[in-house]
């Protein structure tokens, strides 16, 4: 059994309804939810594992693939999308040749993901890249921003 | 220093100010003034106390503020009020925002400095829990998560509740895109936010509490942690509060990403580690909430104004506002205004004078089209209404709702028919599944919509999303379905025209439609700047420099950003 669920799921113990915060503080972890953790989440909390499938694939910030290096959420919130946000999110898939049906680049650089909102509406378009967000996004800035990540 | 200013570079000012200030100079963090588009911001206190503030501060102007010698052009506010940004501060009123960019968010001694928990102080030793609640219901204070219900009442009601425990629960989901006020005041003013909450749980008796934080916002769940600890330090938490035998812990949640959450009984759902799917009421949570116990739960504004009512009374809050709608509203004002930011308004004040007075005016000078309140459940409002006064029952006659405070403005680059499907997608991600209408009805209309935008519309398509909506209305559980039309329900109201155009005359008028539009450049007028090729985000232009463009027609996404940039009016738009 892996040894870091277990010291996560041990600060949570005797609290109710810890569900959640134990999946976000392993895939904060591991990068993502397998259902090899699932399983064994499942085994030691005795919380049955299609409630925690339930509950992984009920909020969207759980990811059940293994992830990219480094994410990049493009927000889709109201501000962004009359500030072009969607060419914005064309560019940056030109940019690393992603292909539409895809989330993350061959190399595992970058995974793409949308969000709803950052609310940093006042700067859009606006995306994160990990932490950071840069706001009052052009095409032409675009290209420097995303090569410093490697 | 809060999510927009550091997205604008506020901290790399902040570490070179550290470096080049000289020792005589004290430099110290802030949060939101709430002028976001002038970010980043500094604020020059001399030793008179005079405070000056510049705005779009830049690594250049370092050197000059480091020798005492400001950029005077980007001076916004300064204490005679004839700076530039002044008449902007001086058509608000600053009760829940009155801390906002003055004090250091991170430190409890600045609150404390300006009669922090002093509200909290007088709740606990000079008041009853009744004085306490007819205080916030004689104030006229409803809740400011979107639908406006009495805040008084409300606790009345919690606190009539039998039950040997209780909880108090703070909404800090926000969900509706285009909305901000709540992460500015968590990162603003956090301690107002806990003082709030710790009053509402000695008038209706809890000792527990939550804030329920989306995940999105990880600077305020920063700020909060910090300011639950200070203040359980300070004895303004925690065990024995001020001596009265009164307790309170506050536990945070994050949020994971669903926006049904915010739904109350979704929220609850979610605390107690469930998927948050609504549940009907009543009992309403006031009977049966949190595991089943008596559970108050207010949005993040509501409790941020309750310790100035408590501090100023109730008479000083109903002085503003309207018959109905007493007090301050804090709008998030976003789009294609020029000065987008967080602004907080007397209830009453017109959308007009909003948008135009302190917001500025439309970006560009262009016309508005249109703007949006209450997000998703909400609805665009045009230009005609403008003059509309902002207070919960005005707004609702438009079609629209108050909503949280998102404010985004439009102009005539802005598709009602793209707008009103960008909403229904958004339904269609968030809505939980549970009932059909919801589920399934909004992905019809949605279906329907995209088809209009393709071009493929047929005239009884209108009919169709009418009577849809309708359907939708009646049958969904929660809010979140029973306000889900709103978005196609108002553009059909108001811009009925521009659906129409789509689908007799398959023409996009706002020219926004991918499969409406076609770019071309003409050779004639093109300079071979590469300006347009340069901002194509799918490298669909080529041409060498000084000679003329061509846009590929097959991998062109008709995303119109060439027609945007080009200088010489040289893409042409059919
Ligand atoms: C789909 C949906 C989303 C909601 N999102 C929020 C939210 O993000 N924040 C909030 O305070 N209230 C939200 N609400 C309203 C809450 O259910 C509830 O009415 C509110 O938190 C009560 O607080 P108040 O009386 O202080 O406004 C939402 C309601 C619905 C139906």
């Amino acid at each position: 059994m892996n040894n870091t669920i277990i010291d996560v799921i041990k600060k949570y113990e005797g609290i109710k309804g810890s569900a959640i915060p134990i999946l976000q503080e392993v895939q904060e972890i591991e990068g993502y939810i397998s259902n090899d953790t699932i399983r064994e989440i499942s085994a030691v909390t005795g919380i049955p594992s299609a409630e925690l499938y339930g509950i992984a694939t009920f909020y969207s910030m759980f990811r059940l693939k293994p992830q990219g290096r480094h994410t990049i959420r493009t927000c889709k919130g109201t501000a962004c999308h009359v500030s072009g946000a969607d060419t914005i999110a064309s560019a940056i898939r030109t940019h690393l040749k992603l292909p539409e049906n895809e989330n993350t680049t061959d190399d595992d650089r970058f995974t793409v993901l949308e969000v709803a909102c950052l609310g940093c509406c006042s700067l859009a378009p606006v995306i994160m890249i990990d932490d950071t967000t840069y706001g009052k996004l052009t095409i032409g800035k675009l290209a420097r921003i995303l090569d410093s990540y490697t | 220093m809060a999510s927009c200013g550091l997205a604008a570079g506020a901290d790399e000012i902040y570490r070179a100010l550290e470096k080049s200030l000289p020792d005589s100079v004290k430099l110290e963090k802030t949060a939101c003034l709430g002028f976001c588009y002038a970010e980043p911001m500094i604020e020059l206190v001399d030793e008179h106390n005079e405070s000056k503030v510049y705005g779009n501060i830049t690594l250049r102007d370092i050197p000059g503020i480091a020798e005492q010698k400001p950029p005077v052009s980007k001076l916004m506010l300064d204490a005679n009020g004839d700076a530039p940004a002044n008449a902007q501060l001086a058509q608000q009123v600053r009760i829940v925002t009155r801390h906002a960019g003055r004090i250091d968010p991170e430190n409890l001694q600045d609150y404390l400095d300006d009669s922090g928990y002093e509200a909290l102080r007088k709740a606990c030793t000079a008041m009853n829990a009744q004085d306490v609640i007819d205080t916030i219901k004689n104030s006229g204070l409803r809740g400011r998560g979107g639908a406006g219900f009495p805040t008084g009442l409300k606790w009345q009601l919690a606190k009539n509740a039998k039950g040997d425990k209780k909880y108090i629960i703070c909404n800090a989901d926000e969900g509706d895109p285009g909305a901000f006020m709540d992460r500015n005041v968590l990162e603003s003013d956090p301690h107002t936010v806990l003082e709030g909450m710790a009053i509402c749980a000695r008038a209706i008796g809890a000792d527990e509490g939550y804030i329920y934080c989306r995940a999105e916002y990880p600077l305020a769940i920063k700020r909060l942690r910090k300011a639950i600890a200070d203040a359980e330090k300070g004895g303004f938490l925690g065990d024995n509060i001020f001596k009265s035998g009164f307790s309170l812990h506050i536990r945070i949640k994050e949020g994971a990403g669903a926006f049904v959450c915010g739904e109350e009984t979704a929220l609850i759902a979610s605390i107690e580690g469930k998927r948050g799917m609504p549940v009907l009421r009543p009992p309403y949570p006031a009977e049966a909430g949190l595991w089943g116990k008596p559970t108050n739960n207010n949005n993040v504004e509501t409790y941020a104004a309750v310790p100035w009512i408590l501090l100023h009374g109730a008479d000083a809050y109903a002085a503003y506002g309207t018959e109905k709608s007493k007090g301050t509203k804090v709008f998030a004002l976003a789009g294609k205004v020029k000065h987008t930011g967080m602004v907080e308004v007397p209830m009453g004040m017109t959308l007009r004078r909003i948008i135009y007075d302190i917001g500025g005016g439309i970006k560009d000078d262009r016309p508005i089209k249109a703007v949006q309140l209450g997000g998703p459940s909400g609805g665009c409002i045009p230009e005609s209404l403008l003059d509309t006064p902002v207070d919960y029952e005005s707004i609702v006659q438009t079609g629209a709702i108050m909503g949280s405070g998102g404010m985004v403005v439009m102009d005539d680059t802005s598709c009602m028919v793209n707008i009103a499907a960008f909403f229904l997608k958004f339904i269609q991600n968030e809505s939980c599944g549970k009932c059909t209408f919801c589920r399934i009805g909004t992905l019809r209309m949605l279906e329907i919509l995209q088809r209009i935008q393709e071009g493929k519309g047929v005239p009884d398509d209108i009919g169709k999303l009418e009577e849809l909506s309708e359907q939708i209305i009646a049958s969904s559980l929660c809010g979140l379905g029973k306000t889900a039309p709103n978005p196609v329900l108002t553009t059909l109201r108001y811009f009925r025209d521009e659906y129409l155009a789509h689908i007799e005359k398959k023409r996009c008028p706002a020219g926004v439609c991918r499969a409406l539009v076609h770019f071309t450049i003409d050779r004639e007028a093109c300079t071979g700047c590469t300006l347009c090729a340069k901002n194509c985000p799918v490298n669909a232009i080529t041409g060498s420099p000084k000679k003329p463009h061509t846009i590929d027609q097959d991998s062109c996404i008709s995303c119109g950003a060439c027609y945007t940039v080009c200088k010489f009016d040289a893409v042409i738009r059919s």
